[in-house]
């Protein structure tokens, strides 16, 4: 036997070094969600994943998550209306006092998700962890999903795409929608648009586990009142609002 | 049987002519899907708002249509009405090529009309889409059946059955049609019930009128016998029928007028969305529903070839002005997120959304037409469907 | 999953007879059709042996794919990621794009065509191949 390249010793390296990461640095899982997972174990219900947004917080002018959440995803970042958004800014104003707020629109990850119920081909669908995804593989491009999602969600990929991150495959014809950055918790980080919101010093979003009482969003979903959006449809959203 | 079924000549000029037309139609359809398929959805008017559009217009008129084609056959087999027994052939017919037509837009429509195999592999048993997809094959199989039933000698005695269950299913794919926005409960539009009735309704005035369109076509250019009795107990029913679905259009806007949430839906589509009260007003309700009553109710214009074919031609078109309201102007109508807040974002939230169909999809939406009709002048060219005389005697006999 | 399987039957019946062509192609002297030129991959061995792999990589990607994408297990043995860091060619950067790129030529010599890189990224990413990330 040859001895082994160094190269590819390296890759393997860096393979079993994220698991020593996440096992054996609890620095780096007490900032992160402790989804306490081994990498070849697969996701369960035991987690929910969740994500808090403050909108008292939430600058009207500031798209810092919008930003962080097309470089992580390698989408254009374009706003023409064939552009996908995975996360949009909306501004709200009450119709009559006529306050103002400003907050993150995205996928709601519900646990009852309608984009879920309407795909034909099952491409649709939502982890264990809660985390509603695409399976782009069976996704034929109908659309009825975005039909069905009551927030505006998702987007089909208009045109070919290229030069797609390793970790976000992205494809013309196929749907696709807010995964809480999937790869980020996987690795047990936040999403994007989470940890660009904490950059920024705003500190308006707040992603954990909505199954631990102990996490943070769990405490602070049971200490102040907090929204559904479209709460009528009984969707049960991963996402909840709070201020508005 | 006293009527003998024949197969047209179908060497004339203008057959080949019509076949030419159609053939025309279909290819630019299918280069314009090509070319929607090779660039992307991007070269279409759809957006991330208007998700479905002039496509999914004509698919699912032509597949509402197709269902009601078969009520020609169904009021012989399944009412015993002798009368219609020796339309009911071309009324099968007519069902499938209509389906086929529709079916065709619908999967060239898709983002990934390549998987259409995964289509058929992969089931999620929750979404009506995927009952849909054995119910449209369901359909094709039992219409078949009973084309076979009531064309071989044979098989005669069990026609009766297999068209009562043709009628069933017809019923329940409606249903399923219907209920593909029905259960959209996001939407101000649709997460309604009654639209599985109204589609249904719909679907027997579709029906006829394309069943009309054809008959009156296929018997004046073979300039076979064709009675006065014949035409006059179809218009008839095909006013009832157009006033079947204006009432379920009725009680679908006037139930939405009641709930304090729609009224600005409702506002939107009737009164101030522009483009769709237009295509409601003018188009579905004038043009597509009154004035076909209107002449096929005359006592002396409604029994005439021109207007019965003027009024059923009328009542295609208005079907397609029903089609774009009810599914782009659903759509172009904004979801609202927070009731009581004005909504804006670079995604269009809380604003009336834009759509200006491109030529391939208006290309390809034609073509389901186009396709369905070759179907028609090729299997009647084929296949002995149409009865060579239909005269009113004959007919009363019969 | 009937059809699941049905699906991975038909890949499985095509990896045979491309892995049967290629077998072919080495026992005879050159013939006039091109061998593949594969590039040189990094390290001196693959995830699992070549023999296995050329048969197998298609069925080993389709189960690792389900798993990744519906388990969220991101594994490093079998992934398309991995793949894709060894076998990017050395000058090109990418295993598809020109006739010498590890899985182009390989799929042009079998006319199989290749659906995975109209969404998946083809090249390594760099500035993590660098910071030796998983």
């Amino acid at each position: 036997m040859k001895p082994v390249d160094p190269t590819r010793r390296q890759f393997l390296a860096a393979a079993g070094g994220a698991v020593s990461i996440l096992t054996l640095a609890p620095g780096v899982l007490l900032l992160a969600p402790a989804h306490g997972r081994a990498p070849d174990q697969p996701v369960t219900g035991k987690v929910r994943w969740g994500l808090l947004i403050d909108t008292t917080k939430c600058a009207a002018g500031c798209a810092d998550c919008v930003a962080a959440c097309n470089r992580e995803n390698g989408l254009s970042g374009g706003t023409r209306p064939t552009d996908p958004q995975w996360i949009r800014k909306v501004e709200l104003k009450d119709r009559r006092p006529g306050r103002q707020a400003s907050l993150p629109m995205m996928c709601q990850h519900c646990a009852q998700p309608p984009c879920v119920d309407v795909c034909p081909t099952g491409a649709s669908f939502k982890r264990a962890d809660g985390i509603v995804l695409v399976d782009k593989h069976i996704c034929i491009g109908c659309r009825y999903c975005m039909m069905a999602c009551p927030y505006k969600a998702r987007s089909l990929v208009h045109e070919p795409v290229t030069g797609q991150s390793p970790d976000v495959p992205r494809g013309k014809g196929t749907v696709e929608s807010c995964t809480f950055c999937v790869q980020r918790v996987d690795r047990g980080e936040t999403p994007a648009c989470v940890e660009a919101c904490a950059a920024a010093r705003h500190g308006a979003m707040v992603f954990g586990d909505l199954n631990d009482p102990a996490s943070e969003i769990a405490r602070r979903l049971a200490a102040y009142p907090s929204t559904r959006v479209r709460a009528d449809l009984a969707l049960d959203p991963g996402v909840r609002y709070q201020g508005i | 049987m006293g009527i003998a079924l024949h197969a047209i000549e179908g060497r004339s000029p203008g057959y080949w002519g019509l076949l030419g037309a159609l053939g025309a139609l279909t290819a630019l359809g299918l280069a314009g899907a090509w070319y929607m398929e090779h660039h992307g959805h991007v070269v279409t008017g759809m957006t991330n708002q208007i998700v479905w559009g002039v496509p999914h217009v004509f698919a699912v008129f032509l597949i509402v249509a197709a269902s009601g084609a078969l009520n020609v056959a169904s009021i012989a087999s399944v009412f015993g009405r002798t009368f219609y027994k020796p339309l009911a052939p071309l009324s099968g017919l007519l069902a499938i090529a209509l389906l086929a037509g529709g079916l065709m837009v619908l999967v060239l429509d898709l983002g990934r009309a390549d998987r259409l195999v995964v289509a058929m592999t992969h089931f999620n048993f929750k979404s009506i889409f995927a009952w849909n997809i054995f119910l449209y094959t369901g359909f094709f199989a039992l219409v078949a059946v009973y084309l076979w039933a009531m064309l071989e000698r044979r098989m005669n005695r069990y026609a009766a059955a297999v068209g009562f269950g043709a009628f069933v299913w017809r019923l329940v794919l409606t249903t399923g049609t219907g209920s593909i926005f029905g259960f959209l409960v996001a939407r101000a539009a649709y997460d309604s019930a009654l639209l599985a009735p109204l589609f249904i309704a719909l679907s027997f005035s579709y029906g006829l009128a394309a069943f009309l369109i054809v008959l009156l076509a296929a018997y004046g250019w073979t300039g076979r016998e064709l009675g006065a009795a014949v035409l006059a107990r179809l218009k008839n029913l095909q006013i009832v029928f157009v006033a079947a679905a204006l009432y379920f259009v009725a009680v679908y806007h006037l139930t939405n007028l009641y709930l304090a949430k729609q009224g600005a839906y409702v506002r939107f589509i009737l009164v101030d969305g522009g483009v769709y009260p237009l295509a409601f007003w003018g188009g579905q309700v004038l043009l597509g529903s009154l004035v076909p009553m209107a002449l096929l109710a005359h006592p002396r214009l409604g029994a005439t070839r021109g207007a019965i074919a003027v009024a059923a031609t009328l009542v295609v078109l208005g079907g397609l002005a029903q089609m774009f309201v009810t599914i782009v102007g659903g759509q172009a109508f904004p979801l609202e997120l927070f009731p009581g807040f004005a909504e804006s974002s670079t995604f269009f939230d809380g604003e009336a959304h834009r759509y200006v169909p491109s030529a391939p999809e208006l290309a390809l939406g034609v073509a389901g037409i186009a396709v369905a009709g070759i179907l028609v002048a090729l299997a009647v060219k084929l296949v002995a469907f149409l009865p060579a005389r239909l005269g009113d005697p004959l007919a009363d006999s019969a | 999953m009937a059809g699941r399987a049905v699906f991975a039957g038909l890949i499985f019946a095509t990896a045979l007879g491309a892995g049967w062509a290629l077998a072919q192609e080495r026992t005879a002297a050159a013939g006039r059709v091109p061998k593949p030129a594969l590039a040189q991959a990094k390290g001196d061995k693959c995830v699992d042996p070549t023999d296995f792999m050329r048969r197998n990589h298609m069925q080993v990607l389709l189960h690792h794919r389900d798993r990744t994408m519906h388990e969220g297990i991101r594994t490093p043995q079998h992934s398309l990621k991995g793949c894709v860091e060894c076998h990017a060619g050395p000058q090109s950067g990418t295993v598809v794009g020109g006739s010498d790129d590890f899985c182009q030529s390989c799929h042009a010599y079998a006319a199989v065509s290749i659906d995975c890189f109209e969404c998946h990224a083809a090249r390594p990413r760099q500035a993590r191949a660098g910071a030796r990330k998983p």
